[in-house]
């Protein structure tokens, strides 16, 4: 009983303690005489503490649980009550609608309850873990709980939330120690979440400590430090895969897609060079075939004609010509019909 | 008379007051109480909650407590089975439930407390020397991890991301500790409710090895990485130059390929034409030389005619054909 009332209602001692002090002050005011207003005063007195120690308030978000003479009346409800005074009843408030929680490996400054932070000494060793390959990780989480059932939670269990803890370690640990550090530190979270959750809160039940647990979740989870950087190498290694493979891409990028334009480029040509034999072809024989209907009606003046014209074409342009008469073939062997420089052997 | 009469009232209503006060005691509903009369418990112990009344002076209460009670070992280091030095923490949940036993064999709760801690500090040695560190450290017997999709067979083949197998697992090796060191407190009118390992943790002096175990684990992996990254980009560079040789060498085909059927469309249009009669022939013969000459004949050609050719025959004379007349022209 010690014990609740320190950590809850303080009702009791508190009062014991004010009733002794009001006697001592009084029996020093009146030191002799008028014993009968001293036992008016004395009433009086009592009678105030009675009324002062009489009510309490329960907060909305809390019950109260009463116990005259420490045993235990009943529960009630948020609002304004009355109870037997000078530590007759005390009531107990447990706030059981609220949202509490309890974190593991790290502290929120300003923590309110009791048993929500680990012991700051504690912190570091509480998130060391040994994974199920024997591997080391830090493992940082919440647990969210409520109280749900006061008369459980304060006569069942001698210390509900050190056992919490106590708990949640055990489970976290247990869930961590099936897992691989892979699946610890990345992959497997959520399921480790879910796993913890399932068996926190049957332990929970088990051991009938009207607690209920609504969640835990997961926040750092990092390899030992001195691992730590090699599990960047790994991260970095990774990128640097990507880095490589996409820089060879790049080059293949630059190169095949130029290659299939300039493929294109060429079939097109050979194309238009197809296209352009085709109608050159078309057009020499539509030529041709005109030339030669005209050439059938008159065939030897046409070939005589063309000749004579395509010699005449062709004549101007030679620098050098011979023009050697049957008899005067004599002359033939002193030509310089090699010589640089036809003017000379030029003879007009 | 009055004055003593009053006097006397007053020190028999605070006698009474006190002897009332020391003959009334509240028990909780949490506890029990023994009453004890100089020391020696007396009747059985008081387990119903409320306002009670005992022998004033003579008697005293002893409350003890009735809720689960929890021990909290702190942390030891020992060996395991296969000597490695971990440190194992431990918690229990406990209860008294022969408070006269526990009362007279015990006194207190740092008694039991102590008690508790050299039981299961014991039992907790002796389970873990004689299981590997892996018996304690995982539960489900045929788990299957989840698995990077990133490992590789070859890190399969080391045991990476893989799981130790076991034998028992942690809960066997609770229930173990938990059942002798049950049957050890039961003496002591107290229930062991159950045990679980809270914290296990690698010694400071181990965990250097583990360390650079792991170290070496991960720089393989990223060594892979590495590896994997230029393979990759090796084969994207041979693919290129694959690529490259197959595009370009397709180009060659189909440009031969086209210019070959035009040149046989074109040649199939000529000779078609060129080919129709003989006359065509001949014609065509003779155009096409006419043609070439005016290609093949250029600037540098020495030509040697004679005057008996078709285009000068007439120089020699109007009529070729026989009477002769020399006539000269020059050009």
């Amino acid at each position: 009983m010690q014990q609740q009332n320190d950590n809850y209602g303080r009702a009791g001692s508190e009062i014991e303690d004010m009733v002794r002090n009001g006697k001592e002050r009084l029996s020093q005011m009146f030191p002799s005489g008028g014993s009968r207003s001293a036992v008016l005063m004395i009433a009086l007195v009592l009678a105030v503490m009675g009324a002062w120690t009489a009510y309490y308030t329960v907060p909305s978000d809390s019950v109260a649980v009463v116990q005259r003479f420490g045993q235990y009346q009943g529960t009630v409800p948020p609002g304004l009550h009355f109870k037997l005074p000078l530590g007759v009843e005390v009531a107990t408030i447990v706030p059981v609608k609220r949202q509490l929680k309890q974190e593991f490996g790290f502290i929120t400054p300003g923590a309110r309850e009791s048993f929500q932070s680990p012991d700051p000494n504690d912190g570091m060793r509480e998130t060391q873990m040994v994974t199920g390959d024997l591997n080391a990780a830090l493992v940082e989480w919440v647990v969210q709980y409520r109280i749900s059932d006061p008369v459980k939670f304060l006569f069942e269990v001698r210390e509900p939330r050190q056992t919490l803890r106590y708990v949640s370690e055990s489970v976290m640990r247990e869930v961590v120690g099936d897992r691989t550090v892979d699946e610890v530190i990345t992959i497997g979270r959520q399921e480790i979440e879910s796993e913890a959750l399932t068996k926190m809160q049957a332990l929970s039940t088990r051991y009938a400590m009207g607690i209920s647990i609504d969640q835990v979740q997961l926040k750092n989870i990092n390899p030992p430090r001195p691992v730590q950087e090699s599990f960047n190498e790994v991260n970095q290694a990774q990128q640097e895969k990507e880095k490589l493979i996409n820089e060879a891409r790049r080059d293949y990028n630059k190169v095949i897609p130029l290659a299939e334009g300039e493929k294109d480029q060429r079939i097109r040509e050979a194309d238009g060079y197809r296209l352009k034999r085709i109608n050159e072809a078309e057009g020499d024989v539509a030529r041709f075939n005109s030339l030669l209907a005209e050439y059938t009606k008159a065939p030897e003046v046409t070939r005589r004609r063309i000749y004579v014209e395509t010699l005449q074409d062709v004549m101007p342009g030679i620098r050098s010509k011979f023009i050697i008469d049957e008899s005067a073939r004599g002359i033939l062997p002193l030509l310089n019909l090699d010589g640089p420089k036809p003017k000379e052997a030029k003879n007009e | 008379m009055n004055k003593i009469a009053k006097a006397m009232i007053i020190m028999i209503a605070g006698v009474g007051t006190i002897v009332l006060m020391s003959a009334v005691y509240t028990v909780n509903e949490v506890e029990q109480v023994i009453i004890t009369q100089f020391g020696k418990p007396v009747g059985a112990p008081v387990t119903s909650a409320g306002l009670k009344i005992k022998m004033p002076f003579i008697q005293d209460i002893n409350p003890i407590d009735k809720r689960v009670l929890e021990w909290d070992g702190s942390p030891s280091d020992m060996p395991t089975k296969d000597k490695l030095y971990i440190s194992v923490d431990l918690y229990a949940r406990w209860r008294i439930t022969d408070a006269l036993q526990y009362f007279l064999r015990l006194r207190d709760e740092r008694s039991a407390q102590s008690r508790l801690d050299d039981i299961l500090g014991s039992e907790t040695r002796n389970a873990v020397a004689k299981h590997e560190l892996i018996e304690i450290i995982r539960t489900t017997k045929d788990r299957v991890p989840l698995r990077d999709a990133l490992l590789t067979n070859a890190e399969k083949e080391l045991k990476m991301g893989s799981l130790v197998p076991i034998q028992k697992g942690r809960q066997l090796v609770e229930q173990e500790i938990f059942a002798e060191a049950a049957q050890k407190v039961k003496v002591f009118g107290i229930e062991l409710l159950d045990i679980r390992f809270k914290r296990i943790n690698y010694n400071q002096s181990v965990r250097p090895k583990i360390y650079d175990r792991m170290i070496s684990e991960r720089r393989q992996i990223a060594e892979r990485f590495l590896s994997e990254g230029n393979g990759e980009a090796a084969r994207i560079r041979g693919n290129r130059v694959r690529d490259l040789n197959k595009i370009q060498s397709e180009a060659y085909r189909q440009v031969e390929e086209i210019r070959g059927l035009a040149d046989a469309k074109a040649t199939e249009i000529y000779s078609s034409a060129y080919n129709q009669s003989a006359q065509a022939v001949e014609f065509y013969e003779f155009t096409r030389t006419m043609q070439s000459y005016k290609s093949i004949i250029s600037e540098n050609t020495t030509l040697v005619l004679s005057t008996d050719s078709d285009l000068f025959k007439f120089l020699k004379g109007m009529n070729p054909g026989g009477k002769a007349s020399s006539v000269r022209l020059s050009r």
